[in-house]
């Protein structure tokens, strides 16, 4: 009996403490930012050092990224040549909706379809969309949850405008 | 006996680490929730007459819709 409850205490230990290992660290504001050809292997990615970067989490069935790309859009046209790179990375998991979505809606800035949910799984963004604004070190600075019209979009141009004068 | 609800109480503790994220779906894998044929008010006129024939039976109002469906944006 007791080296049946030792060998259950130990499976269960065990099995815990995988799990609870095998899921990622979330991103959070102050994290470096990892180094997205890892993660996102076979995608064409701009050089983003010393550089300010928006990563940007979306997917073809969520109409608030819909609308967000519009102001990803104006923000690529104003500060791409001052130095930010905005990177959008398609979650979803047929390759097919995100060639559509794509080509609906037309992007100057890169896109890239995070096949095998990596990149999503370790940003861990707590809502669609969401995205991650990093400074030229590689910190992570700021993270917007959602999307909401002109309001995210005033906040980032100010956060943006900061970065970029460092 | 003792030793048992040790047992099981210290089973309960490990195991309630991993519940919440082996249940809840993540934002990003909701694409198939966020479909229309998985809203449950995808036809606004046959859910006010379910409702409507619902409450009128339970004498109630109010207590209806499940927060599953949709693509949980924003």
């Amino acid at each position: 009996m007791k080296t049946y409850f030792k060998t259950m205490a130990f499976i269960l230990m065990t099995a815990s403490a995988g799990v609870s290992s095998s899921f990622a660290a979330e991103a959070s504001v102050g994290a470096a930012m990892p180094g997205l050809g890892t993660l996102l292997p076979g995608s064409s990615l701009p050089k983003t050092s010393g550089k300010v970067v928006l990563v940007d989490f979306w997917a073809s069935w969520c109409a608030p990224c819909k609308l967000s790309f519009v102001t990803l859009q104006r923000l690529h046209q104003k500060y791409a040549s001052k130095g930010l790179v905005i990177i959008g990375v398609g979650v979803d998991e047929d390759a097919g909706k995100f060639q559509t979505f794509a080509s609906k809606h037309p992007a100057g800035f890169t896109l890239v379809h995070d096949t095998q949910q990596s990149a999503a799984a370790y940003f861990n963004p707590p809502t669609m969309p969401s995205s991650y604004l990093v400074d030229k070190s590689g910190k992570i600075r700021f993270i917007h949850q959602g999307f909401r019209g002109e309001k995210t979009e005033a906040e980032y141009v100010h956060e943006i405008e900061q970065m970029l004068a460092e | 006996m003792k030793l048992r609800i040790l047992f099981f109480a210290i089973s309960a503790l490990l195991l309630s680490n991993c519940t919440q994220k082996l249940v809840r779906v993540k934002p990003y894998e909701r694409g198939n929730l966020a479909h229309s044929v998985m809203s449950p008010e995808r036809d606004g006129l046959l859910t006010a007459m379910t409702q409507h024939a619902y409450f009128s039976r339970e004498a109630s109002f109010g207590g209806g819709g499940v927060g599953g469906g949709g693509c949980g944006c924003n």
